[in-house]
């Protein structure tokens, strides 16, 4: 009923403002038109001087409005944003005076220079100094741009330090799997035809496979894979190494300012160095339910909207209780390898034994991966 | 007297210009009502069909982006009467993902392609280069028709992409492989996608043959004396704008063909390592995903100045003719196009920065893209000057062009941003992004397609628009673009993905909800003021003003010195000689000066 109403509404406003167009144009002619040519000048040039006073309250209040909403309001969460936090900062000064200077003089001439009988023209073909002039400006200013770029450019694209912590990233369809290298620190081989979305959602060599050319392969074993939640360590950098398992996807760090595509076939990788715990951002924010959110930001599907990783922040000591949980995916598929699935086998006092072997050799990861 | 009685009464009342005999031109050939308006060969006529077809596609498209505002803007309400016009798509009152998707997707293909491309540079090269250089048609008037009956073709085969089962494509508009080639990964890459595959290859087919038409005309059938650097600077936009077509449509239509072996006949060109959970492991090896990428760009990046460089050419022509001014470093304006036109090669891989492309290679296409700007901002530089001192007269079109101007400088700065790769990192596939394009290759031509509407509607039908609807469509437009695409700045300052269907699970992205809401209100009015220009265009057309002298804007440029209703052939008699460029204006104390009037002995050079 309402649309009904609200056509209806702008159907009527539509005549109206067409007959008043309509009428006006027959009184311009029984005007005269050159007459009533220089009223709609004087009006329009009159608007031309508002729109741009109004236009920049408009910018300033839109600004004034919005920009708490956005991630100016709070730090970046990683040593490589802070860089481009500033380089944000930077490039909207540079653009910002440009801006402003340019739209005032657009409509300040425009207004300015409306037609009046009086005005003889200026008759200014062209100028080679001031032609000269800026072309040289706006090049030295792009120039300052493109040196600072680069030079961050060459830093978020350098090699991860050596004591990074690695973690592989793999998009599909609509969601993230993560692997960590498990005890040996070695991520094991896999094949994507392998894969079984059952118990193998990597594809992991787990087992020998004649027709395709795949042997087993030990170092897969001990990977820990886990689905929707990634984490690391605080001021510890970390390496990703980004794979899709179907189409083109891309880890989107938006907190981190960063982001990098997930391509099916090409692996990528991205490093950064955390700087405040999810728990410190929950602090900074003011917001108890704040998350580092992995957004996917390359169209993958008609899910792409819900593809939503989490990344923990956590300290090293919470992060050594976490993994000291984790199992290997291997147990997960051939649970009879598992060594506490063997406890009927041996006595009381052994498993528990083995259970502080497990911690300690989880420990010994963290410190190897160091 | 009655309303038409008063409109055409000013004949007699104002005939301070020459009155020339106006009554239709005589053929020598007889034309019946299909070789007029259907099967064409006159370019005044096929401009006209480019601008009617490419007016539909406008509409089409700017609806569906109504459409999947109202789910941005109104996720939670119910519209019953969605079911009734999308039916399954739109079930219950709510856009499925589906269906925004596939709305997202041909709102993008046909805005860019269909309206921007065709309908802008088809329009207006085919109205403007016979007429500004002084020719009497195209070089090869049949390829010309069948330019656009291949465009009006690919219109058809697209529109008929909409009512297939599966439903359109629905991957965006840069149809990235793996995702457009695999119909088990999305529905709407099953028929859909070789449909809109299709369309693609047929629009292709018409602007080569438009693009190359173009070229051979402004090279070869310019008038005695129209030497090159007379030409006013809309020929030499569209001349850039053809090169660009013909040099990069070919690299598309590569990509595509590559992209249909991939989907029909178990190619691996772009495919490898997929595993699609509905069929499980592909046999696809060894191929890119990435290159289709680079194929798609080399074209996508110098579609943007095809889109761009018509509506900065007219936009030229129309400030200096108004501004009763010559265009300010006219050597300037045609070397910064041409470098434009060089450079727009050169930095398509700025679309690439976050696939994993080579850091060293991606801080050339850094440089290079950050080295397009200085062209750009001298044309700035130059329409600003261009209105300095001048003594403007605020046509409808003259409003669009400084809109215009506006317009570009806002977009055009934020590419500053983007083409740094250290910011394209954070704001890569964004709605910065989305603000970026949408205001500088968007609404930006958009602004340079009215104008050129506005200013030579009374060469292509003898009539005017209505001026004050035009002033309402102007301020209303200017007011509205801006405030649906300024706020999208401060969402992609927030990070917040393009292509998203829903915000409201993502902590990062859901405090945008009344903001949403406030640019899909805009967005809907700013549609229906559109609705409102579509109304003046086609009643002013049988119901307008008539135009009552040649020249009616006191122009320079050749089209004014063909009668009111020219015929098949332009000029009655000989074709004008030029003896001079096209922008003396306020020349020695006199208003204007066509490029037919010789050169006096007294008149002072430049
Ligand atoms: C009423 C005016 C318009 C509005 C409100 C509008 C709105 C939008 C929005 C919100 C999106 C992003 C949707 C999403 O990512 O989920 C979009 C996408 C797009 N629009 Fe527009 N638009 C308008 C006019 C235009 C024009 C004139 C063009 C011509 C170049 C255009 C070209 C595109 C393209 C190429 C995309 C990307 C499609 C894709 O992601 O595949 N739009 N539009
Ligand atoms: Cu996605
Ligand atoms: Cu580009």
């Amino acid at each position: 009923m309402s649309t009904v109403l609200v056509i209806a509404v702008a159907v009527l406003v539509f005549l109206v403002i067409f007959q008043i167009a309509k009428a006006s144009e027959y009184v311009a002619i029984l005007k005269g038109e050159d007459r009533s040519r220089k009223e709609n000048n004087k009006i329009n040039g009159f608007f031309m001087i508002t729109f741009l006073i109004a236009g920049l309250i408009g910018v300033y209040y839109c600004n004034e409005l919005l920009v708490d909403k956005t991630l100016f309001a709070q730090p970046s969460a990683s040593v490589q944003g802070e860089r481009v936090d500033d380089m944000m900062k930077l490039t909207l000064v540079i653009t910002g005076i440009v801006f402003v200077l340019t739209q005032i003089a657009l409509f300040v001439f425009a207004y300015k220079y409306q037609e009046n009988d009086n005005r003889k023209v200026f008759f200014f073909p062209h100028n080679n100094t001031m032609e000269i002039i800026w072309t040289v400006i706006p090049a030295i200013a792009l120039t300052v741009l493109v040196v600072i770029g680069l030079r961050n450019w060459f830093f978020f694209t350098s090699d991860a330090p050596k004591e990074s912590a690695v973690v592989e990233v793999t998009g599909k369809q609509f969601g993230w799997i993560f692997r960590y290298a498990g005890e040996d620190g070695v991520f094991g081989k896999k094949y994507y035809r392998m894969i079984d979305p059952a118990n193998n959602s990597l594809g992991l060599n787990w087992r020998d496979s004649a027709d395709i050319n795949i042997k087993d392969d030990p170092a897969a074993h001990d990977d820990i894979v886990q689905d929707q939640t990634m984490y690391v360590v605080k001021e510890k950098p970390v390496k990703l190494i980004i794979n899709s398992r179907d189409v083109i996807h891309d880890v989107g760090l938006s907190a981190f300012r960063l982001k990098m595509d997930a391509v099916p076939g090409t692996p990528t990788t991205l490093w950064f160095t955390p700087k405040y715990t999810t728990k410190e951002m929950r602090e900074i924010t003011g917001n108890p339910n704040y998350q580092y959110e992995i957004s996917c930001d390359q169209m993958c599907g008609n899910g792409h909207y819900s593809m939503k990783g989490i990344i923990e922040v956590v300290t090293q000591a919470e992060y050594d209780e976490w993994q000291a949980k984790q199992k290997p995916a291997y147990y997960a598929a051939f649970p009879d390898k598992d060594p506490s699935n063997q406890q009927q086998a041996v006595p009381v006092a052994v498993d528990s034994a083995k259970k502080v072997t497990a911690l300690s050799s989880a420990k010994s990861i963290s410190t190897a991966s160091n | 007297m009655s309303n038409e009685a008063i409109l055409h009464s000013s004949v007699v009342a104002h005939d301070h210009h020459d009155s020339h005999d106006d009554t239709h031109h005589e053929h020598h050939h007889h034309e019946t009502f299909i070789t007029k308006y259907v099967f064409s060969q006159d370019h005044k006529m096929i401009a006209k069909q480019f601008l009617i077809t490419g007016m539909f596609w406008a509409v089409l498209g700017g609806f569906m982006s109504v459409l999947f505002r109202l789910q941005l803007g109104y996720p939670d309400s119910t519209f019953p009467w969605l079911e009734d016009i999308i039916g399954k798509w739109g079930k219950g009152g709510h856009i499925s993902a589906e269906a925004y998707y596939a709305l997202v997707t041909t709102h993008g293909t046909v805005l860019v392609f269909f309206v921007l491309t065709a309908g802008l540079s088809g329009t207006f090269a085919n109205l403007l280069i016979p007429l500004q250089v002084g020719a009497r048609d195209m070089a090869s008037p049949f390829m010309n028709m069948l330019s656009y009956w291949f465009f009006f073709l690919a219109g058809l085969v697209m529109l008929s992409s909409i009512f297939v089962e599966t439903g359109p494509f629905s991957g965006g508009w840069t149809a990235y492989p793996p995702l457009s080639a695999l119909g088990s990964a999305s529905p709407g890459s099953k028929t859909g996608m070789d449909l809109w595959i299709i369309a693609m290859a047929l629009f292709v087919v018409s602007s080569l043959l438009g693009g190359l038409n173009y070229i051979a005309t402004i090279l070869n059938m310019r008038t005695k004396g129209m030497s090159m650097t007379r030409l006013p600077l809309t020929i030499w936009a569209l001349f850039f704008t053809a090169v660009l077509g013909v040099l990069s449509f070919p690299v598309l239509l590569s990509g595509f063909i590559l992209l249909i072996f991939d989907r029909n006949f178990g190619t691996s060109f772009y495919l490898s390592d997929i595993f699609v959970s509905s069929v499980g492991a592909l046999p696809n090896e060894g191929g890119s995903a990435i290159l289709f990428q680079h194929l798609f760009w080399f074209l996508g990046h110098p579609e943007v100045y095809i889109i761009l460089l018509p509506a900065m050419g007219m936009v030229s022509e129309i400030l200096s003719t108004n501004a009763r001014k010559p265009i300010f470093g006219y050597m300037a304006m045609v070397g910064s196009m041409f470098a434009i036109a060089i450079l727009a090669f050169l930095v398509w891989a700025h679309h690439m920065f976050v696939t994993g492309l080579n850091p060293f290679l991606g801080s050339i296409f850094v440089l290079l893209t950050l080295l397009i700007a200085v062209p750009s901002a001298i044309k700035v530089f130059n329409w600003i000057t261009t209105l300095w001192r001048g003594n403007i007269r605020f046509t409808p079109a003259m409003l669009f062009a400084i809109g215009f101007v506006s317009l570009f400088i806002s977009g055009g700065l934020t590419g500053i941003w983007l083409g740094n790769s250290a910011i394209d990192i954070h704001l890569h596939d964004t709605y910065f992004v989305i603000a970026h394009f949408h205001i500088v290759m968007g609404v930006a031509s958009m602004f340079g397609m009215f104008a050129g509407i506005y200013h030579w509607f009374p060469k292509m039908y003898g009539r005017y628009l209505n001026n004050n609807l035009g002033y309402i469509h102007f301020w209303l437009t200017m007011i509205g673009a801006y405030l649906i695409f300024w706020p999208m700045h401060y969402q992609g300052f927030a990070g917040m993905p393009r292509r998203y269907y829903d915000f409201s699970v993502w902590e990062s992205f859901k405090q945008f909800a009344d903001l949403n809401r406030f640019i899909s209100t805009v967005a809907t009015i700013v549609f229906f003021v559109q609705i409102m220009f579509l109304f003046n265009f086609f009643y002013s057309i049988f119901k307008g003003r008539k135009v009552t002298s040649t020249n009616p804007w006191s122009s320079n440029t050749l089209e004014w010195t063909t009668p009111i209703n020219p015929g098949h052939g332009n000029w009655v008699g000989e074709i004008p000689e030029v003896h001079r460029w096209a922008y003396d204006y306020g020349k020695d104390g006199k208003d204007f000066i066509p490029q037919t009037t010789p050169v006096g002995d007294d008149e002072s050079v430049h």
